[in-house]
This record gives C-alpha cells, structure tokens and sequence, in this order.
C-alpha cells in the first residue's frame, strides 16, 4: 500500500506500524512514532494496522538547542 | 544551589548541542564547562543511515541530564505531540517547551504555551517553558503546573544578550522563590554574568559556544562567567548612584596649596 514515511512516498507491503519499522531498516533504533498527527508508543506499533495513505513519522534524537 | 523539579545542577549552565563544528568539539565543551544539562531535539531519521543512533551515544556518553526540546513548533497539539514523542525516546520527564508565535524574533506564543503547559503538567511531565518577562503569563504558568521559568534575554541565535533588563529583574524580584532560567539571545560570557549576578538560577545557551572559533573554550569561558555572576549575586552587590563618591578618604589629606 502507498504511505508517507517522514514525508516521502513509499509503497510498502506491511499491515501494522512494527511491520514497516522492521521493514525500513529501522530495526532496535531508538525513535518515536507518530501516524496522521498522532503519537503511537512503542508497544502500540505491533497492533496499530496501517491503512494506505497514512503519513507515517519516525522521529530519533537529535541535536538541539 | 538551585534546584530543578528536584534536581541540583553542578552549576548553571545548561547547554545546547546544536552547530558545534564536529561531535568531538561537542563533547569537549561539555567536558571543559561542566555543564549538567544538555538540551537535544527529535528530527526524522533515515532508516538507512540512522544518524540519531550515533547523536543518542554521543549524549549519553556525556552523563548529563538531557533536556528534549519542542523547538519549531507553532501550535499546542504539536508541542504536545513533539513532547510525548520525547519522553519515550529520552526517558524523562523534563520538557523544554517551545511554542513559537513570530518567525522574525521566534517569539514564543505565550497563549498556546499556557495551554501546551496545563496539558503536558496534569499528564506528569515537568515543564521548562521557553516564555517571555511577562509577569502576568509567568504567572498563568506557575497555575498551570511550571516550577520552572524561561524567560528570554534576547531572540533565539541574536546574540544580544539582555534585552529586556527591567523586565527581567521585575521578574525576579516577583517570583523570588521560582527558579528562573534566561533561555536564549545570549551571545557573550559577560551576557551570562550579568544574569547571575541579577540573581538568575541558571542561564541556557547554545550558539554563542558552538559558533565561537573555539567553542570548548567559550564555553569554559561562559561556566567561568556563571561562577563570578553567582558570587556577586551572594556577596550582595553596591547599588548604582548618579554622583561621584570619593573611595578615598577626605579626612587628614595634607593642605598643600
């Protein structure tokens, strides 16, 4: 299905949002998610299904001021 | 020593991690000032190269308390959201919250802050907002859950130290038991002094150190500064006159005309 990850579009064959972390290299990183606005914690990725069109975020520690 | 939502620093700079020409001039300038705090950002990483995964080593290394931040955010739901995301990944519950109003001076939307703070205090996180001298929103933040307050001393990036003197010390002399932090606009160690010595708990700064030629230097420089300014603020400083006063005894100076 089509999906926005951090913006770009990509086609994923995934149904939940660990899928797609698992399936875009993302692996034990250390991030945060967020899809269509809202934030899903860690342990909801298994069980949150993704649906086409979803803008997906995945967010990791970064320089700051 | 101040404390922040029970936290002692080991002095009072908290510094930022942005700019620095290289990881290892960010490590060394944490080394050199003895900085306790050091704010980070969520950005979007690339599955691919996963360079937040090096910047997250680099922190921890470090062994100070990391501050995330909400910086570019212009509205409360993306500051609440950006805050949510930051506590997972940096497991605090500390949060520099910034709602930005004005692109020019990145001014903080004070309205949507006092909202974000209400929201992000009542679900157990310990705020550090990124706000203005205003007296009366510094105490909408206080009712809204905030021990802590940051006032700005000049636009984020300015360099232009203190703007707004008697706004600041209005500040502290109303909320004299709050710890205040002056967050932003600083641009020399002599910025920073002047903040302590007008009694500030703590200043937080970023680019004056890491876009100085030396950076780790500047930034020893600017914990230096922080001491002498706390020092002075203890040893209860003169006040100003208008008129010259002579240091020197008048009494028994010889006639010699």
């Amino acid at each position: 299905m089509k999906l926005l990850l951090n913006g770009a579009p990509i086609d994923a064959q995934v149904a939940t949002l660990a899928d797609l972390l698992l399936a875009e290299g993302f692996g034990d990183a250390k991030v945060a998610t967020a899809v269509n606005g809202e934030f899903v914690p860690a342990p909801a990725r298994p069980d949150h299904a993704l649906s086409p069109g979803d803008a997906v975020e995945v967010l990791a520690p970064m320089q700051g001021g | 020593m101040s404390e922040f939502y029970g936290t002692t620093l080991p002095n009072g700079l908290m510094l930022g991690t942005a700019q620095y020409p290289s990881p290892a001039i960010l490590a060394d300038a944490f080394k050199r000032s003895g900085a306790g705090v050091a704010t980070v950002s969520l950005r979007r990483e690339s599955g691919q190269d996963r360079a937040g995964q090096d910047f997250w080593q680099l922190i921890r290394q470090l062994g100070v308390h990391v501050l995330p931040n909400t910086a570019g955010c212009h509205s409360v739901k993306e500051a609440v959201t950006t805050a949510h995301m930051a506590r997972e990944v940096f497991d605090t519950r500390w949060i520099k919250l910034e709602v930005i109003g004005e692109e020019d001076t990145l001014q903080p939307d004070v309205f949507g802050l006092v909202e974000a703070a209400r929201i992000l205090s009542e679900d157990g996180f310990q705020v550090f907002p990124y706000t203005t001298e205003d007296l009366v929103v510094a105490d909408r933040l206080l009712h809204a859950g905030c021990e802590v307050l940051m006032p700005w001393g000049a636009p984020i990036g300015s360099g232009l130290g203190l703007n707004n003197v008697f706004g600041l010390r209005a500040m502290r002399a109303h909320f004299p038991d709050v710890p205040l932090v002056i967050d932003a606009g600083l641009g020399l160690p002599s910025h920073a002094a002047a903040a302590m010595e007008m009694g500030f708990d703590a200043v937080l700064l970023n680019t004056a150190v890491a876009k100085a030629g030396d950076p780790a230097a500047m930034a020893e420089a600017f914990a230096s500064a922080i001491r002498a300014g706390q020092l002075a603020h203890a040893a209860d400083p003169m006040g100003p006159r208008d008129m010259a006063a002579p240091s020197t005894p008048v009494i028994g100076k010889a006639f010699l005309q």
